[in-house]
């Protein structure tokens, strides 16, 4: 009781030029975080910098859950190699193994075949209809590094958007009654 | 300035920055490695050009490997897997997966295993008579947290019949 008895104080005691003050510090936050996550982009060649593992198709190695940091370089697409590709017309991007490569002699160009660890077909099921193989422009990014159940965040927050409401409602209400 | 929230704050803040560091640190602790591996193709099973114009051929594999010394205290599974490396007129490289494996603990790592291939071994066009492959042994160490990497070896000198069987 008595600390929400202080934040209704602190809220009545506000003044114009503190809250504006308070307005331009948050701003400032998530400017600078906004510049940093687009430097790391930029630095890592992917479109987006991290992933969350959504489904099973890549157990035990990675779980639902899990966040994958992603790079693309030029170099060549080989087997082996754990990417991230999208494909036409769905907006979900899907991590799997590259299992079969062919690289063109001349062009450089390269027809590339992915599967799932835990499943246990090739995706040919999953590329568009008539798709045979992925190109090197479906592809954002490789794999590189790992970190396991942080990724928890983003799927309840976006399976249950009540949650992030919440949150940021919290958010705002701590730094609008903060005296610093 | 020195109240609980703002203690726990700091405290929080500190405890998840140096939590990060050392998930990234323990990516650069590299021990010796020097995994083995020997295969041996047993049989050409058959040898066919499929109605829709590529050639396909089934092999009977007979694998060998030592992949003790990749195990550290932070991997959680290696992915070993046999891809054939081969060049044709059309393209300057390709490589085909026939068979892999999840190898979840140390003591699974040293292996004697007689299959034939898992994945279908289908060329892009009909090149595949005569032709020299190689063998490639790759493994992807994948860790309880931090930076994945993987190698290979490759094993030369296998080749397919002149014609089909």
């Amino acid at each position: 009781m008595g600390l929400v008895g202080e934040t209704v104080d602190s809220i009545k005691s506000i003044q114009i030029r503190q809250l504006l003050t308070q307005a331009i510090r948050l701003g400032m936050i998530v400017t600078s975080a906004l510049i940093i996550w687009k430097a790391l982009i930029c630095v890592t060649g992917s479109d987006s910098l991290v992933v969350v593992v959504l489904s099973e198709s890549m157990e035990p190695g990675f779980q639902r859950g899990d966040i994958l940091f992603l790079h693309m370089s030029k170099d060549p697409i080989r087997a082996g190699e754990i990417v991230v590709f999208n494909i036409d017309g769905r907006d979900i991007p899907i991590v799997h193994r590259v299992i079969m490569v062919h690289e063109r002699e001349n062009t450089g160009e390269v027809d590339v075949l992915t599967k799932g660890d835990n499943n246990p077909e090739d995706d040919r099921l999953l590329y568009a209809k008539g798709q045979l193989w992925l190109n090197r422009h479906h592809i954002m990014g490789r794999a590189v590094g790992f970190l396991p159940y942080v990724g928890w965040v983003t799927i309840i927050m976006t399976e249950k958007p009540i949650i992030k409401y919440i949150l940021i409602g919290t958010l705002g209400l701590l730094v609008i009654s903060s005296k610093d | 300035m020195h109240s609980f929230g703002y203690r726990a704050n700091s405290l929080l803040t500190f405890a998840v920055t140096i939590l990060a560091f050392m998930c990234a640190i323990v990516s650069f602790s590299f021990s010796n490695q020097t995994p083995s591996a020997q295969i041996q193709i047993l049989n050409i099973n058959w040898f066919q050009k499929q109605p829709h114009g590529n050639d396909e051929v089934s092999l009977t594999l007979n694998i060998t490997a030592d992949l003790q010394s990749l195990f550290t205290w932070n991997t959680k599974q290696v992915f070993a897997f046999v891809a054939a490396e081969y060049k044709t007129s059309k393209n300057s490289l390709n490589q085909v997966s026939l068979w892999d494996a999840i190898i979840p603990e140390k003591e699974h790592a040293k292996f004697w295993i007689q299959i034939s291939n898992k994945y279908r071994f289908i060329d892009q066009g009909y090149n595949l008579r005569r032709k020299d492959f190689n063998l490639t042994l790759h493994w992807h160490v994948m860790p309880k947290t931090g930076k994945m990497f993987a190698d290979k070896i490759v094993m030369s000198g296998y080749s397919l019949p002149d014609a089909y069987r």
